[in-house]
C-alpha cells in the first residue's frame, strides 16, 4: 500500500502521519522490554543510564549484575527450581493435551461444546482464583508445598495453549491419510506414530512451546501452592521487585528476554512449517 | 435381481447381516465413545486439579461449620432465644457456653471462633481470648451462676449484639461472607449496607472494572492502527512488524513489569529524560507510578497483543476493494472508512475487548508491583485475605464475585468468537 504518484498533499500528511504514529506504537511496545538490556550491563547500582554510559564509555558499562546472578546461590536455587519444574508440567500438558485434541477433532463428539470450555478455562479463569483454590484444595490432600503439587498446578495452567495450537493443526488434517494406513495394515498406534503424528508435530511443539513458557514465566500459583523450597526465578524476582529491588534483576531480565527471542523465534519457523506442509500458504 | 427383491421387502442389511441403521449406529456410538477416551484422561486431570479446587474454593465462601463445631451446646440453648426482646439469653445458655468453652480452650480452639465472629462484630475475638484464658479452670459442676462468670470476666458477653451475632452465624451455611464482600452485612432486620467508612469492596470492584475499561479502550486505540498497518502490508514487511508484536507477548511478565517499574521511577529513565529535555523541573519530578497511572500504562503495554492479534485476523479477511468501491462511488475517505471498513472490523474489536477485559480484571501481579494503594484490583484485595488476614472466607467470596463477572464474559466470547477460534500468534 505505497502512496499511488497522484495522491493529493492532504494523503501525503495523513500517510506520513499515520506511518509515524504507527511507529510510535510499535515504540512503546518494543521499547521497555529494549531499555532494560543496556542497563543490565550498568557499573553503577542504578536503574537509570549513568553518564558515563550515555558517553559510551567502556568503565560504565560491566558484568557485575551478570556475575551477582550466576554467584548468588539464592538466584541459582530459583534457576534451579524453574528448570526442573517447567519441563515436567510441559510434559505432561503436551501428551495429555495432544491426545485429547486428537480426540476433540475426531468428527462425532458428544459435548464437544462443553469439554472444550472446560479446558480452555484454565486459561481464562484470573490467575489469582486458580491460586487460592488450589492453595486451599491442594493443602487438603497433601499436595501443598510440594514438587508435585506446583507440577500439577503448572501442568493444568498449560493444557489449554497445547489444545488450542494442536487443534488448529488438526483442522487442516487429512483423515484419508489415517484411512489409508489404516487400510495397509497398520494398527491406530502405528498410524498414529507414523503417520498423523509427524504431521501434526509443529502443532504439538509450538503447544509445548506456549505451555513450558506459561510454566517458567507463572508466579502467582506457585507463591500460593509452593513453599521456600519451590521458589522459581519468577518468584525471586517478584520479592525482589516487591522488596528490596537490586539490579541483578536488571541482569535476569535480559537473560529471560533473550530465552523469550529464542522460543518465539523457533514458534515462528514451526508455524511456518506447518503452513508449508499442509499447503496453507505458498512460502 | 433376487438382491434387489430382498432390500425392498425387509430393511437394508450391512455385509454381516445385521440391519444398516442399526450397524452405522453401532459404528457411530463406537466412534464417539473413541474419541471420549482419548479426551477422558485430560478431562479427569483438568477436574481434579483444577475445577475441584475452584469448587472447593466456592464452598468455602459460605462454608460456616466452624461455630456450630466448636460451640455445638450453645448453639443448640441460643435457638431459642428472642434476639429482638432485648433481654440477654437464659443461664441454660451461659452454662452451655461454659462447657463449650471449657473443651474448646482444652483443644485451644477457642480463638479460631473468636477470629470467626470477630469480621461479623468486631471486638468478639477478645471477649473470646479473655474466656477461654479462665475457661480452663472452669468447674462445671460446682461454679457458676455463669451469666455472673461471664459477665465477670468481660463486659461483652452482656451485649445483646455479641449473642446475636453468635446466633445470626451458627447454621452451617452463611451468606456472610457474600454480604461482606458486598459492603453489607446482617442486621436486626436483615441484610443492610455496612457504616460509609466500612465499606470497602463495591468501591474497589467499581475501580477494578473501571480501569479493566480504560485499559481495554486504551488498547483498542493503540491496537487499531496497528493492526490496519499489518494487515495492508505486503506479507514480508507484515511478518517483520509481526514479530515487534509477538516479542512482547512471548516476554515474561515479570519483565515487562520490571521494565516499567524502572522506567516509571522517580530517578528512573523517564523522569530522567524529562528533565533533560526541560519539561519537568528536577525538583518536581513526576509521580507515574504506585498509582492509577502506572498501572494502567503498564497493563495497557501488556495486553496490547491481546488486542492486535484479532483485530489483525480480522482485518486480514476484508476485501480492500470495498473501501475503493465506496470511494469511486463519492464517498470520502471519512465516510468509507467509517461506513464500509470500520463495521466490518466490528468483530475483530469484539473479540479483542472481550479477551482484554476478562485479562485485566483479575490481573494481580502488575498491579501489586506498579499499582501502590490506589492502583490496586480486587485480585490484590483476594491475595491479603488469604495470606495476610486470614480471612478465607471472605477471599472466597471476593473470588466467587470475580469468577461470575469472567465467566459472564466467558460465555459471551464464546457465543460470539468461539472459544475454537482464539489464536495464539
Amino acid at each position: 500500500m505505497s502512496l499511488p504518484t497522484y495522491a493529493t498533499t492532504g494523503q501525503r500528511i495523513w500517510y506520513y502521519t499515520f506511518r509515524v504514529l504507527c511507529g510510535l506504537i510499535f515504540f512503546f511496545l518494543i521499547a521497555p522490554i529494549a531499555v532494560v538490556i543496556p542497563l543490565s550491563f550498568n557499573a553503577q547500582d542504578f536503574f537509570t543510564f549513568t553518564p558515563e554510559m550515555l558517553r559510551l564509555d567502556p568503565d560504565g558499562f560491566s558484568l557485575k549484575h551478570y556475575r551477582d546472578f550466576f554467584g548468588n546461590p539464592d538466584w541459582q536455587q530459583a534457576l534451579g527450581n524453574s528448570v526442573k519444574i517447567a519441563p515436567v508440567a510441559t510434559i505432561i500438558s503436551v501428551s495429555l493435551g495432544t491426545l485429547a485434541a486428537i480426540g476433540l477433532s475426531q468428527p462425532h463428539v458428544p459435548a464437544r461444546r462443553a469439554i472444550m470450555a472446560i479446558l480452555i478455562s484454565p486459561m481464562i479463569v484470573p490467575l489469582i482464583i486458580s491460586a487460592a483454590g488450589m492453595y486451599f484444595f491442594y493443602s487438603k490432600i497433601g499436595l501443598s508445598g510440594t514438587y508435585w503439587g506446583v507440577v500439577l498446578a503448572h501442568a493444568a495452567l498449560g493444557i489449554p495453549f497445547v489444545i488450542i495450537t494442536v487443534t488448529a493443526t488438526l483442522v487442516g488434517f487429512d483423515h484419508s491419510l489415517t484411512r489409508a494406513a489404516a487400510n495397509m495394515g497398520a494398527d491406530p498406534v502405528t498410524t498414529f506414530f507414523k503417520v498423523q503424528m509427524p504431521l501434526i508435530l509443529p502443532g504439538v511443539i509450538s503447544g509445548g512451546l506456549f505451555a513450558f513458557i506459561t510454566s517458567f514465566d507463572e508466579v502467582v500459583v506457585v507463591i500460593f501452592v509452593g513453599s521456600a523450597k519451590q521458589q522459581t526465578l519468577p518468584w525471586q524476582m517478584f520479592t525482589g521487585l516487591r522488596e528490596q529491588i537490586s539490579p541483578t534483576i536488571l541482569a535476569v531480565a535480559t537473560i529471560l528476554v533473550v530465552i523469550s527471542i529464542a522460543l518465539l523465534a523457533t514458534v515462528e519457523l514451526l508455524r511456518r512449517r506447518s503452513e508449508r506442509l499442509r499447503g496453507m500458504s505458498p512460502g | 435381481m433376487s438382491d434387489a427383491s430382498a432390500t425392498q421387502n425387509g430393511p437394508v442389511l450391512a455385509a454381516d447381516g445385521t440391519p444398516l441403521k442399526r450397524s452405522l449406529a453401532r459404528a457411530l456410538r463406537r466412534q464417539k465413545m473413541r474419541a471420549l477416551m482419548l479426551i477422558a484422561p485430560l478431562l479427569l486431570f483438568i477436574l481434579v486439579s483444577f475445577i475441584l479446587p475452584i469448587g472447593d474454593m466456592l464452598y468455602r465462601s459460605v462454608d460456616n461449620k466452624i461455630v456450630q463445631n466448636i460451640l455445638p451446646r450453645t448453639v443448640v440453648a441460643l435457638a431459642d432465644w428472642d434476639s429482638t426482646s432485648g433481654e440477654l439469653p437464659s443461664e441454660a445458655v451461659y452454662t452451655a457456653l461454659a462447657a463449650d468453652m471449657k473443651e474448646a480452650a482444652a483443644a485451644k480452639e477457642h480463638t479460631k471462633v473468636g477470629v470467626r465472629l470477630n469480621y461479623e462484630k468486631p471486638g468478639v475475638a477478645s471477649a473470646f481470648r479473655k474466656a477461654g484464658r479462665r475457661a480452663k479452670k472452669f468447674d462445671l459442676e460446682a461454679g457458676g451462676p455463669w451469666k455472673e462468670a461471664f459477665l465477670k470476666i468481660d463486659k461483652k458477653w452482656g451485649d445483646t449484639e455479641v449473642w446475636r451475632t453468635i446466633q445470626t452465624y451458627s447454621p452451617p451455611v452463611t451468606a456472610g461472607y457474600f454480604l461482606n464482600a458486598v459492603d453489607m452485612r446482617v442486621g436486626v432486620d436483615g441484610a443492610e449496607m455496612r457504616p460509609e467508612r466500612e465499606r470497602i469492596y463495591m468501591a474497589l470492584l467499581k475501580r477494578t472494572l473501571w480501569m479493566s475499561l480504560l485499559i481495554t479502550g486504551s488498547c483498542i486505540l493503540l491496537a487499531y492502527p496497528v493492526a490496519w498497518l499489518l494487515a495492508n502490508l505486503p506479507m514480508r514487511s507484515a511478518n517483520m512488524l509481526m514479530i515487534l508484536v509477538l516479542l512482547p507477548f512471548w516476554t515474561s511478565l515479570l519483565v515487562r513489569t520490571s521494565a516499567w517499574k524502572i522506567l516509571l521511577q522517580q530517578q528512573g529513565v523517564i523522569n530522567d529524560l524529562l528533565v533533560w529535555v526541560g519539561l519537568v523541573p528536577d525538583d518536581a519530578r513526576l509521580q507515574i507510578i504506585n498509582n492509577q497511572f502506572g498501572t494502567i500504562v503498564a497493563m495497557t503495554h501488556i495486553l496490547l497483543p491481546f488486542m492486535i492479534l484479532p483485530m489483525y485476523s480480522v482485518m486480514q479477511t476484508i476485501n480492500p476493494s470495498y473501501l475503493r468501491a465506496a470511494k469511486s462511488l463519492g464517498a470520502t475517505n471519512w465516510t468509507a472508512f467509517w461506513r464500509v471498513y470500520f463495521p466490518q472490523t466490528v468483530p475483530g474489536i469484539g473479540a479483542g475487548s472481550i479477551l482484554v477485559f476478562i485479562l485485566a480484571i483479575g490481573y494481580y501481579i502488575t498491579p501489586a508491583l506498579v499499582g501502590g494503594t490506589k492502583g490496586t484490583f480486587i485480585s490484590n484485595q483476594i491475595a491479603f485475605h488469604i495470606s495476610t488476614s486470614l480471612n478465607w472466607g471472605l477471599a472466597a467470596a471476593l473470588g466467587a464475585i470475580l469468577l461470575v463477572v469472567v465467566l459472564v464474559l466467558y460465555w459471551a466470547y464464546d457465543k460470539i468468537v468461539g472459544i475454537d477460534n482464539v489464536k495464539l500468534g
